[in-house]
């Protein structure tokens, strides 16, 4: 109730649509950009490349479209949490997966 | 011996005419209710069914060991007898039955709320939970499945003709029960609370459910993604866990042990809460180091979820990881551990006294030390390598989950069976059955962690014949475990109509629960409380009590 | 169910559940409880991301082979029409707070169209891998690889040998579950629009009682998500060579 009382009274914040216009055609440049980049030569940089766009724009909707940016605390620190169990899945999965060849001790 | 209770006059005692049993007729008034009051009453009914479905099968497998052949039933029928048996207890019963019946009563009340934030959503999860457990038992009937509970690829996906798919698709659904039931908890924990109740005046029992419910939601669907993998495996044949497509069927168990080892911490941590309560109110005493207590539950939560591995030793991972995992295994241990030892101190210079639930908490605390502690040994790389998939690891988990778990429950059940009802249980009887199902228990599953080192494996209907001893053992302990479980379920459906009215708080007892009327109104509250006290404050209970005398008198 | 307390010192509009004590105690729980449902399909999702982790890694020259059957062309168009169907789905949003019905109406149509057209191009798509016999299971056949077929207009890939090129068939199912789960998200979701566009018509939005409209943009965008990484995953590994 102590959180609720801080909120009271106050208006839900409204995103415009001029913010909404932005980040749709920042991330159809972004989609132009992954696309273009994936034909360049970059060796292992290629995935790099493409992962970082794609984590840059699912950043965008999940701030502005899914209105994270002007959220309570407790909704970033929930959208943290999945990443987290996410990164642990995939992290510690990963942990048998790289070191299986090394052989025994 | 002293006792706490305190009963109204029984002569003039009533059950209060308008409470959420009253409040509406009608068969539909239940199977359409949004009240989490008669959800929890539904699911209770439906995970007892459950439970002794799963229980017969217990039998069926412990006649069978009886004797080293296998003459009781076939080889293959054992095989599906003890699946099913595992699948019916860990997914129909163990995981909902805690949470789903004394949480869902309880956690509203105790955080000063009229429902649950999504009643409709709380009906969901039980309509789901039904569907997941008849599609079961259509399994069961058509043929059954014999997989084990753990569905092991390439097994399941293609060395067998049993019912995978109808049995998979229903842990899919229960498993949609589970994760709405503990978005349901988290959100009524955090959004739902009456004015002053902060989270550390909380009572212990919502912090364990609300650690228990991020691992619902968190983890559960992984176990639906890794499900779903197989069955389409299965019926079209993809090849994600498929080696001979260059799958690898170790991922499946990455993916299944996931979820499928923070499950035990969602069948464990409720479980704890309860203990925490009953702990507490019959020894009169605040739970020491209340918050070492509440975080120690946040904690096992977020371990849980990095220690999976210890399941898959043997599986060919690499031997870097089992490292890693093993080292990561014991860290759980600390706060497990930092329980015990808080209720122990609790317990230090408390007026304790032995009513049923209080036997049955002692119950989970001697039988949980045991199985917590065999824990570390499997958890320690080399010693499991010895214990795995031996009797041994049969008897751990058994002391953890019905040594565990199971007591707890009962402990619950009896704990708040008069506010649920109105009534009180039969006090001797019970206390007779908490005694039995101690003496049954220790009978059955001790034997098995002598038969576990000496090398009997696990999942099989013959043995060496050396080993018959301990096993006419443990099946004899069965039937006694049989009867003190039979025992509640006959005098609690008895107590419905004879037991003795209980009044508001048979037990004197601190909780926000305990000050409404039993059994309590549909909304709960005539008015939303004001908390200032702290949770377990015997003395604010006190001065209540002197008030509420000065204001009559 | 909506019962007003008499006798408090506030009003509380019609559409409030009885067992909240403020519109914004209901408000917050309904889109806390959505993104805590959001956190299960990420993990949901995660399953596969991380089988796919594992075998990209295993497998590579297998799932460059298997990326360069799709259509990039294909694959591009349809995250340009998803992300704009999120942006029609964010301006739905808009519209139902500041209560322009028109609009809402507008978007939600918007948002359906493109949803179907993202529908149909992933039909067009899965179609040509039934032809080229790269379903796996069904209907695969890892000869194409070995010896790969001139496409007019295109060089000619380099063959796999034959083991590498029977692990293409990881590489589509893991294309397969995961697109097609994508799919099935979109097609609940596209339900649930049409049962927004009905009610949205008779105005049931009106009064502000938009949090069903708030918590069916969140999933809309998640989907989107997860395409945003499916996208470069499946389509862009290696198009240089």
């Amino acid at each position: 109730m102590s959180e609720l009382e801080t909120h009271h009274g106050e208006e839900p914040h409204i995103v415009s649509p001029k913010i909404y216009v932005l980040i749709a055609a920042t991330l159809l440049i972004c989609t132009a950009l992954t696309v273009a980049a994936s034909y360049l030569e970059l060796g292992p940089w290629n995935a790099v490349v493409a992962l970082g766009i794609a984590v840059f724009k699912a950043t965008l909707v999940v701030l502005f479209f899914m209105h994270i940016k002007y959220s309570s605390k407790l909704m970033k620190l929930t959208v943290f949490a999945g990443l987290f169990t996410f990164l642990a899945l995939v992290g510690m999965s990963m942990s048998d997966y790289i070191s299986r060849a090394w052989g025994s001790f | 011996m002293s006792s706490i209770v305190s009963l109204p006059d029984q002569t003039t005692a009533r059950i209060p005419k308008r409470n959420y049993l009253t409040n509406e007729n009608g068969i539909l008034s239940w199977l359409l209710t949004g009240d989490h009051k008669r959800i929890a009453m539904l699911y209770l009914i439906s995970i007892t069914f459950f439970f002794f479905i799963g229980g017969a099968l217990a039998g069926l497998i412990r006649l069978e060991l009886l004797t080293p052949q296998s003459d009781l039933m076939a080889t293959d029928t054992y095989n599906k007898v003890f699946s099913m048996h595992g699948i019916i207890m860990i997914f129909l019963f163990l995981v909902p039955s805690v949470p789903a019946t004394l949480g869902n009563f309880l956690i509203p009340i105790m955080v000063g709320a009229k429902d649950l934030a999504f009643p409709k959503i709380n009906l969901l999860s039980w309509y789901l939970y039904l569907a997941g457990g008849s599609l079961t038992l259509w399994a069961m009937i058509n043929g059954g499945v014999d997989t084990g509970w753990t569905f092991t690829t390439p097994l399941s996906t293609h060395y067998v003709n049993t019912n995978v798919v109808t049995t998979g698709l229903a842990i899919f659904v229960a498993g949609f029960s589970s994760i709405f039931t503990g978005l349901n908890f988290i959100v009524t924990i955090h959004r739902m609370r009456a004015p002053g109740m902060t989270w550390f005046k909380l009572p212990l029992f919502v912090w364990s459910h609300y650690a228990a419910s991020i691992l619902m939601v968190l983890g559960t669907p992984v176990l639906a993604i890794a499900i779903v993998l197989v069955l389409l495996e299965r019926t079209i044949g993809i090849g994600v866990f498929d080696p001979t497509k260059g799958g690898d069927p170790i991922l499946f168990q990455h993916l299944f042990w996931f979820y499928s080892h923070p499950a035990v911490y969602i069948m464990i941590l409720p479980g704890m809460g309860v203990i925490s309560e009953v702990i507490s109110t019959f020894s009169r005493k605040r739970v020491f180091g209340y918050s070492a207590v509440a975080f120690s539950s946040v904690a096992i939560a977020v371990f849980g979820f990095f220690v999976w591995e210890h399941h898959m030793f043997i599986m060919g991972v690499s031997n870097y990881s089992t490292l890693v995992f093993s080292l990561l295994t014991m860290l759980v241990a600390v706060p497990s551990s930092i329980k015990i030892f808080n209720w122990a101190f609790t317990l230090y210079k408390g007026s304790i006294t032995f009513e049923t639930p209080m036997l049955y908490a002692f119950g989970f605390m001697g039988l949980f030390t045991i199985g917590g502690l065999t824990g570390v040994f499997l958890g320690a790389s080399g010693t499991d390598i010895h214990l795995t998939e031996t009797y041994f690891i049969v008897a751990h988990f058994h002391f953890v989950m019905v040594g565990g778990m199971l007591m707890a429950f009962l402990a619950g059940i009896h704990f708040w069976w008069p506010k649920m009802t109105g009534r009180m249980y039969p006090e001797k009887i019970s206390q007779l059955a908490a005694v039995v199902t101690f003496i049954g228990f220790n009978f059955t599953f001790f034997p098995q962690f002598l038969l576990g080192m000496l090398g009997m494996p696990r999942r099989y209907a013959a043995y060496p014949p050396e080993f018959q001893v301990l096993n006419v053992f443990s099946t004899a302990g069965a039937t006694i475990l049989g009867v003190g479980y039979l025992l509640p379920m006959i005098y609690l459906v008895w107590s419905l109509k004879y037991g003795k009215i209980a009044g508001a708080n048979p037990w004197q007892a601190t909780g926000l629960e305990w000050q409404i009327q039993s059994p309590p109104l549909t909304e709960n509250f005539v008015e939303i409380p004001v908390v200032t006290q702290d949770a377990y404050d015997y003395e604010w209970l006190e001065r209540q009590k002197e008030h509420e005398v000065t204001q009559v008198g | 169910m909506a019962v007003v307390h008499e006798g408090e010192h506030h009003e509380h509009p019609a559409y409030q559940r009885h067992h909240f004590v403020s519109m914004e105690q209901q408000k917050e729980s309904a889109s806390f409880g959505m993104w805590l449902f959001l956190l299960t399909e990420i993990m949901f999702f995660g399953g596969m991301f991380t089988a796919y982790l594992i075998y990209r890694n295993w497998y590579y020259p297998a799932f460059v082979a298997g990326s360069h059957t799709l259509s990039i062309v294909l694959g591009t168009t349809n995250t340009a029409v998803l992300i704009t169907s999120s942006f029609t789905m964010a301006m739905g949003v808009w519209c139902a707070e500041t209560r322009k019905r028109g609009g809402l109406i507008l978007s939600i149509i918007l948002t359906l169209i493109l949803g179907l057209a993202f529908l149909g191009i992933k039909s067009v798509e899965y179609h040509e891998k039934w032809v080229q016999h790269h379903v796996p299971g069904l209907r695969f056949d890892a000869m194409t690889f070995v010896h790969p077929k001139a496409e007019p207009g295109q060089p000619v890939e380099p063959g796999l040998p034959l083991d590498m090129a029977q692990h293409t068939e990881i590489y589509f199912s893991l294309y397969f579950a995961m697109t097609g789960m994508h799919a099935l998200h979109m097609i609940i979701g596209m339900g649930l629009l049409v049962f927004m566009l009905v009610k949205a018509m008779r105005g049931a939005y009106d009064n502000g009682n938009i949090a069903f409209i708030e918590n069916f943009g969140l999933y809309w965008h998640f989907v989107d998500i997860v395409w945003i990484f499916l996208f470069p995953l499946l389509y862009l590994i290696s198009r240089h060579q």
